[in-house]
Parts: structure tokens; C-alpha cells; sequence
């Protein structure tokens, strides 16, 4: 029975790595590669961590299952060591460890002053912000600044609106405006990497350039209420070309009234 | 020093009788008992029963997971309160159960488990005292967690039943601060927070008694570096609390200004939280100049070093554990007591690493990632601690021994894990992913819950004089772990997907569709496990009648609470404690001489044995 308990011990580990090798094969990994310039040192850094991390499970686990399996093997009557421990190993299990952490820290400086810092951010997302972003109880509302002015902190006469849907220019770093109109969300595109919440009372702005054109989920990523689950919009990304088509589209909407076009025409020319 | 060594053996008759001066009446002695050994088992009894309340509210969180707005069973039918959606519950329902099962894991089983059972049953018995140093209120530290527990329970209905607290265990506001942010932002949040501030008064109250008692009343040669490391790990949680408390306490109170100061009908009213110009579902825009982060900044500063709170004693206890089943001193007893030191002074720089993603400035971050990282460390150095303490030992393999190495097997996941979130541009991908969950399941109940398993039932024959039926620990333990594996290691795998937490229904973005199937799987072992708890239930009641009979040390531990009758009477000792040694002295030549394998810190040094040797570690 002994055995069988070191055996347990030893078991369960060999299942856990297996499960995470054959993750990417039956799709239980990253929803997609990344698809933002960010989203490529994230998935870097994650490998890199996860590379240290699984050496050193398994590290531990054959340790421990070893001390079991000898444990379980000893010879009945036979006493355990009497040792208090040992200064060598303590040094070196303390100081290996600790330049191993601050490895992983400084690796990931850099990447976090391009995502966070204001000032990194690329020059042309950062001086024209594409659009504002405003989470509610349980929408995304999409604020375009009217096409040829810069988006503005306060809605603008002219300022064109959607819900649900944002579009963006693809291959160009783009900056968006984040807030939200009730209480705390967060902004999460699982296939770029971006998380950001929207914090009542706060504008904060994120930057990120996708690579492909194409939709990508927009969710929710910070409890905001019973229907937290169904924020559900896209991000999409297109040729500059399409996404000014998109937006002249989205004017001419925006402007149409529904009254037949001699009116509206009329009431233009005032 | 020899006229204070009487033999244990004159004394085995001796029971509560022979202290009995003041007559005890069944209240006095059972219900508002200022014992501290009836206390910490009124803790231990309470928890455990909270553990059954808060895993039934998990899963029905996993049942909504594995089959979303499928029939509910139990709560479906309940009172008829989903009858007319066919037995379906409601989303604000799935955001009360997550909350309520966070907040009844946390406040009402983990911490009080850990400081409340364990720590008031041992405190005393390990350092030789006859009791806490305050004992009224001691009591009044249990008696203030049924105000706490009546709270959690209005809140419940407060606001009707189906609008339970549901803002998570965070409350982040302005979500939790404005009435009208959701059905469950209502009464039932006032009554979620009074229920935190009494809990909150519950521990500070058992944290002071449990510094004072620590530092003034060790027996006579019970030094600080002979505390076995249960006390310590028990004095450096009670310094955490003493010093995080109070900021979660003023966070809560300003919580509450808020949100009642609002219903009154003047003009003056706390925004705290508030800032202006807020539109909540329609209503008026709210006025104030506040901010939302403050809550989050003073919230982590009290819960990051809770996680510790929740973890460090759970430490300490296995440490004791492992080395009595491993036959075998600690590894490195004082690089134990330092990195737990460590943990606990980093835990009071790190809490901004929940708050990577919250818009507080990028430089922060920075400072967050590297101390999150630093506090990887002393982790890690009590990793391979214990390891070398199980290493070349004579290892009895039994339930107890089970859990702690499980305890050990499994922390080593919850720690690396935390590596991932601790690197904020990784975190930014993690953060609020069921990642984050898988992390703080393997370390809240891969680790602590299996330590407290083995608590359990190790401590159980000095708690009532009988042992509790090993077969039946062992088929609990292995079940627990392969359901607790089963349930917890593919959320890793769902974080890894982006699946985020708390959504009531995932499978509405296309992108998650697939991970059904992986969700029933995990529903499927947190059932199994679910119900492995009723053996460790069932054999905590019969063994209370039916078990082996112990004697003083059924396990041939060293601690000086094995010295006293099983169970101690009231004052504990029959015979004033002194303590000679360390308590590890395992297999050591002195315990050798005595022709044993282990020798109690109360033993005098035998005749003969030159004493020189056994003051060197």
C-alpha cells in the first residue's frame, strides 16, 4: 500500500503534463495565435514563463515523488535520517531561485512600458485616437469623432455612434478612448491580448495594432452585473480604404432622417 | 530543574475534576465557554459545516457551467422561486451563488478554520499554557461570528430571494455602491458588509489575544526558536490581521456611509467611491467627486495579506505533521520561520498585483510585478523544505500524511501558477480569466484545505480522546484530491482559452463554444468531491463515539500538547509543562537513548545523555 501512495504521487503529475502537451491539439489553448503586434511579446513572455515554470514542476514533483518512492521502499526498522538541514542547500536553493525571479521581472519591463505607458505608445495611434469606447450595463457604445476632425473628450455635434461594434484600420497601430458610463468593466479581446478596464470617472486609453484583417471578440472581463456574460461585440478589422467606406457609410445613416429626400434636402440647405 | 520533572504516567487519572473549583453549568462549560480547547472545536465544527454551505453554493455554480439554463436541481424547485422558468435560474441568481461562495469559503471557513479551530486549540496547548491570556474574549471572537453568519444570511433575502448579494466577494463598486447597479445591489449589499465588519471583529479580537498570548505565556523554556512551527505561523498570521484588518474594516465602513447615507433625505451624503456625472440604469446622475480605485486599493491592502492570512498557518501545521509522520526533524526550521516572516512582510507590498489591469499607473505595475515576484521566493524556499524534511524519512503513510503531502504536491501548482500573474503583461491576458480561479483553488484548497484535512485528523484524539478511522481518511483524501484535480487543474486550460469569470453563460461567444464538454467533465469531479466530503463528516461524528480510544500521544509526537491527557482538562496541564528542546527532535540520538524514535519537548534529558549535543540547530 505504501508503494501505491508514492505511485499516486508520482501518477498524477505525468497526467497533468500530459493534459497540458495535448491542450494546443484538442484546441484547449490560446483561442487563436495572436493577432496584435502586442499580443506577440505577451505569447513570447507566456512561453518563456511557462518553460521555467514546467522545469521546475517537474523538478519539484520528481523530488517528492523520489523522497515517497524511497520513503515506501525502506526496509522495515530502518531509521529515519536525523538531520536538521543544510546550510548549502538553503543558500542555493535561495539564491538560484531568486535570480531565476528577477530574470522573469526584468524580462517583462519592456513589454509592459509599450502596452502601458503613455508616453510609448506609438506616435501616430496616439495622436489620433480612432474612436471612444464606452462600456454600459450590458453594451459597448462606439463613439467615431466626425471623419476629418479629432475625436474629442466631450461628444461633438457630428460625432458618429454604434453599439457593439467597433471598426478599426488593420496593419496601423490604433489608440482607442476607454470609459464607462455606470460602473467598473474591462475591455478584453481575447485573440489580440488586450485587457483594460473601464473605470468609472476615468478616460484611459489603449493602443493596439492587428495584423489581420478580420473579427474579433470583444467581451467584458470585470463583473459589472447580472448580465456581465452577455457583453458581447466585435472588433473589426479592415483596409483603411473599407473602414472609411465604413464610416462615410455610417454618416450618410446617421444623417438619414427617414423623410422623403426633397425634404430632407431642404432642411439641409438652411 | 529535576524537582519540576514528575512522571506523566502518576498523573493519567487526573481529568477537569481536579480544577473544578467553580461549578460549570452546561452553558457555561459547552455553549459560552471561555475554554479555549471548547472554543477552537465550536470554530472547527462551525467551519466544517460552512465548508458543506459554501460547497453546495459551488456547486451550483458548476452546474450552471456544465448545463446553463438547464434545470436547476434542488434550487430550481426551491419555494417555487424558478418554477415558472421551469426550474431555470436567473443570471443576478448565478452572480449571488459565485459571491456567496467566495464570501462563505473565505469568512466563514478558511479564516476562522485556520486562526479560530486550529489556532485556539493550539495556541495554549503548544506553548504550555493553561489558557489564552484573554479568555472572555477569546469567546466573544466565536460568539461575533454568528452575528457575521445572520448577516451573510439576511443578505441572502434581503432584497427577495433571487437578488442575493452578487457583486463578487471584491464588491468592487460602484457596481456594489449604487442601489440601482443591479437587483443584488440593494439591501443585500449592506448586509453582505455588515457581515464582513463582523468578521472583521471576530478575528481582530482572536489576532490580539493570539500575539499576547504567544509572547507572554510560553512555559518555562519554550523559547521563540523552540515554538513548533504551528505557533509561529499562527504569530506572524495574528500580525497580519492585526495590521491589515483595519484598513478593510475603514474601506467597509466608507462602503457603507455611501450607500446609507444616500437613503437619507438630506443633502449630505459620502461619495467615497462616487464619482460624478455617473448614469446607472437610468437613474439620476450621480454627484460626487470619488473614486472607484480607492475601494480596490484599500480592499487588496487588507485581502492580499489575507491570502497569507489563509495560508501561512495551514504552513505551519503541515510543517509539524510532516515531520512527526516522516519520523524525521523540519528541514531548515529557521529558514521555515524566516521565509514565513518573509511572505508575510511582502505581503503588505504586493496587493497592486490584482490591479494590473485596472488603469492605476503603469509605473506601479512595475513595483507590483517585482516584489509579487520576490514573494515567489520564501514560497519556494518552504517548498524544498519540505521535500528535504520528507526526504530519507521513515514514513508512516497514513491519512494524515497523505494530505500533507498532497498539500505539498499541490501548493508547488498554486505557486507557479502565480508566477503567469505576477508578470503583468502575462496577467494582462490572465487577469479575471478562469486562470486566476485555477490558481486560487490550488493554493486555497489544493493547499490549505488538504493541511487542514490532515489537521483534522491528527489533532482530533487530543481534541476529544479518540482517533478517527484512517480507511476512511484514506478513500476521502484520494477522492477529495482526484475530484479536486479533476475540477480545478482544466480551468488552467479554460484561462489559457480566455474564458472569462464569473459569466453565467459563456458559451454565448462563439470562441468558448467548444469548451462545454471540458466544463461537464470539471462539474462531473466537483460532485465526486463534493460528497467525499460527507466521510470526512460522517467520520468526524462517529469517530467522536466509536473511534480508537487515544492515549496522551497517539502518533509518538514531540509537541508539548501531547504531554497533556487527551482530552486536556480544564487548565490543560496535569503537571506545569517545561520545555527542554525543540520540537522536532525526531530520531535524534537523545530520543535514541531513550530507546524511542521521538522525545517530547516536556522530557527531561535521559541519565546518562550528554546534554551538549542537542542545543545546535
Amino acid at each position: 500500500m505504501k508503494k501505491f501512495w508514492a505511485l499516486f504521487f508520482i501518477f498524477w503529475p505525468i497526467v497533468a503534463l500530459y493534459v497540458c502537451l495535448v491542450a494546443p491539439s484538442r484546441n484547449w489553448w490560446f483561442p487563436s495565435a495572436p493577432m496584435s503586434s502586442v499580443g506577440h511579446q505577451i505569447d513570447g513572455l507566456f512561453y518563456l514563463i511557462l518553460i521555467i515554470v514546467a522545469v521546475t514542476f517537474v523538478g519539484t514533483q520528481v523530488g517528492l515523488g523520489y523522497a515517497l518512492w524511497k520513503g515506501a521502499t525502506k526496509k522495515s526498522g530502518e531509521k529515519a535520517v536525523f538531520s536538521h538541514g543544510s546550510h548549502k542547500l538553503e543558500i542555493m536553493w535561495t539564491i538560484v531561485p531568486s535570480f531565476v525571479l528577477v530574470f522573469i521581472s526584468l524580462t517583462q519591463l519592456e513589454v509592459l512600458a509599450n502596452i502601458r505607458v503613455l508616453a510609448r505608445f506609438p506616435d501616430e495611434a496616439r495622436k489620433t485616437p480612432v474612436a471612444e469606447v464606452t462600456a454600459r450595463q450590458f453594451e459597448w457604445r462606439i463613439r467615431y469623432p466626425k471623419p476629418g476632425t479629432q475625436l474629442s473628450t466631450e461628444p461633438q455635434e457630428g460625432d458618429l455612434y454604434f453599439v457593439n461594434e467597433l471598426h478599426v484600420p488593420v496593419s496601423q497601430p490604433v489608440m482607442v478612448h476607454l470609459r464607462t458610463q455606470d460602473v467598473q468593466h474591462a475591455f478584453f479581446a481575447p485573440k489580440l491580448r488586450v485587457k483594460q478596464d473601464a473605470v468609472p470617472g476615468l478616460v484611459i486609453p489603449i493602443w493596439f495594432e492587428i495584423e489581420k484583417a478580420g473579427e474579433y471578440e470583444l467581451v467584458c472581463a470585470e463583473l459589472c452585473g447580472w448580465g456581465h456574460y452577455k457583453m458581447k461585440a466585435r472588433i473589426i478589422a479592415e483596409s483603411e480604404e473599407s473602414y472609411l467606406k465604413y464610416l462615410a457609410a455610417l454618416e450618410t445613416d446617421q444623417n438619414e432622417d427617414g423623410v422623403a429626400d426633397e425634404a430632407a434636402s431642404a432642411s439641409d440647405e438652411e | 530543574m529535576a524537582t519540576v520533572t514528575p512522571s506523566l504516567g502518576a498523573h493519567v487519572h487526573s481529568d477537569d475534576h481536579s480544577h473544578g473549583h467553580h461549578e460549570q453549568t452546561f452553558i457555561s462549560k459547552y455553549v459560552f465557554s471561555i475554554d479555549h480547547k471548547v472554543i477552537g472545536i465550536q470554530f472547527l465544527v462551525t467551519t466544517l459545516l460552512m465548508l458543506m454551505v459554501g460547497g453546495a453554493l459551488a456547486l451550483a455554480v458548476r452546474w450552471q457551467l456544465a448545463f446553463p439554463w438547464g434545470s436547476m436541481p434542488i434550487v430550481g424547485k426551491l419555494f417555487g422561486l424558478f418554477q415558472t422558468e421551469g426550474g431555470q435560474i436567473s443570471p443576478e441568481f448565478y452572480t449571488m451563488l459565485f459571491t456567496m461562495h467566495a464570501s462563505v469559503m473565505i469568512f466563514l471557513v478558511i479564516i476562522p478554520v485556520l486562526a479560530g479551530a486550529f489556532g485556539n486549540f493550539l495556541i495554549p496547548l503548544q506553548i504550555g499554557a493553561d489558557d489564552m491570556a484573554f479568555p472572555v474574549l477569546n469567546m466573544l471572537s466565536y460568539w461575533f461570528m454568528w452575528p457575521a453568519i445572520a448577516c451573510f444570511g439576511i443578505s441572502f433575502v434581503a432584497s427577495g430571494a433571487t437578488a442575493g448579494p452578487g457583486n463578487g466577494w471584491t464588491s468592487y463598486p460602484l457596481l456594489s455602491d449604487l442601489a440601482d447597479a443591479a437587483p443584488s445591489s440593494g439591501a443585500a449589499q449592506t448586509w453582505w458588509l455588515f457581515g464582513l465588519t463582523l468578521v472583521g471583529v471576530s478575528s481582530m479580537m482572536g489576532s490580539v489575544n493570539y500575539m499576547t498570548t504567544i509572547i507572554n505565556m510560553r512555559a518555562p523554556g519554550m523559547t521563540m526558536f523552540r515554538m513548533p512551527l504551528t505557533i509561529w505561523s499562527m504569530f506572524i498570521t495574528a500580525i497580519l490581521q492585526a495590521f491589515a484588518l483595519p484598513v478593510l474594516t475603514a474601506a467597509g465602513f466608507m462602503l457603507v456611509f455611501d450607500r446609507l447615507s444616500s437613503l437619507l433625505p438630506t443633502d449630505v451624503h459620502s461619495v467615497f467611491f462616487i464619482p460624478a456625472g455617473i448614469v446607472v440604469n437610468n437613474a439620476a446622475p450621480t454627484i460626487g467627486g470619488g473614486q472607484p480605485l480607492l475601494w480596490q486599493h484599500l480592499f487588496w491592502f487588507y485581502s492580499h495579506p489575507a491570502v497569507y492570512i489563509m495560508l501561512l498557518p495551514a504552513m505551519g501545521m503541515v510543517s509539524d505533521m510532516l515531520a512527526c509522520m516522516c519520523r524525521k526533524p523540519v528541514f531548515g526550521y529557521k529558514p521555515m520561520v524566516y521565509s514565513m516572516a518573509a511572505i508575510a512582510g511582502l505581503g503588505f507590498i504586493v496587493w497592486g498585483h490584482h490591479m494590473f489591469t485596472s488603469g492605476m499607473n503603469p509605473a506601479l505595475g512595475m513595483t507590483f510585478m517585482t516584489s509579487t515576484m520576490m514573494i515567489a521566493l520564501p514560497s519556494a524556499i518552504k517548498v524544498f523544505n519540505w521535500i528535504g524534511t520528507i526526504w530519507d524519512g521513515n514514513i508512516k503513510f497514513n491519512a494524515v500524511f497523505l494530505n500533507c503531502a498532497a498539500f505539498v504536491a499541490l501548493f508547488v501548482v498554486g505557486g507557479l501558477s502565480g508566477i503567469f500573474m505576477a508578470a503583468v503583461p502575462v496577467d494582462i491576458y490572465f487577469h479575471d480569466t478562469y486562470f486566476i480561479v485555477a490558481h486560487f483553488h490550488y493554493v486555497l484548497f489544493g493547499a490549505t484545505l488538504f493541511g487542514v484535512f490532515a489537521a483534522v485528523q491528527f489533532w482530533y484524539p487530543k481534541m476529544f480522546g479518540r482517533e478517527m478511522n484512517d480507511t476512511v481518511q484514506k478513500w476521502h483524501f484520494a477522492l477529495t484530491f482526484i475530484g479536486m484535480n479533476g475540477t480545478f487543474f482544466p480551468m488552467h486550460l479554460l484561462g489559457i482559452a480566455g474564458m472569462p469569470r464569473r459569466y453565467a453563460d459563456p458559451y454565448l461567444h462563439g470562441y468558448l463554444e467548444h469548451l462545454l464538454p471540458m466544463n461537464q467533465f470539471m462539474t462531473i469531479s466537483a460532485i465526486i468531491m463534493g460528497f467525499a466530503q460527507f466521510l470526512l463528516l460522517g467520520n468526524f461524528a462517529l469517530s467522536f463515539f466509536f473511534g480508537k480510544k487515544a492515549g496522551r500521544n497517539p502518533w509518538g509526537a514531540n509537541g508539548l500538547e501531547w504531554s497533556a491527557p487527551s482530552p486536556p482538562g480544564h487548565g490543560n496541564f496535569d503537571v506545569p509543562p517545561v520545555c527542554y528542546r525543540g520540537p522536532y527532535e525526531y530520531s535524534s540520538p537523545e530520543a535514541e537513548a531513550m530507546g524511542q524514535d521521538f522525545i517530547l519537548q516536556t522530557s527531561p534529558p535521559p541519565a546518562g545523555y550528554k546534554a551538549s549535543s542537542n542545543h545546535g540547530h
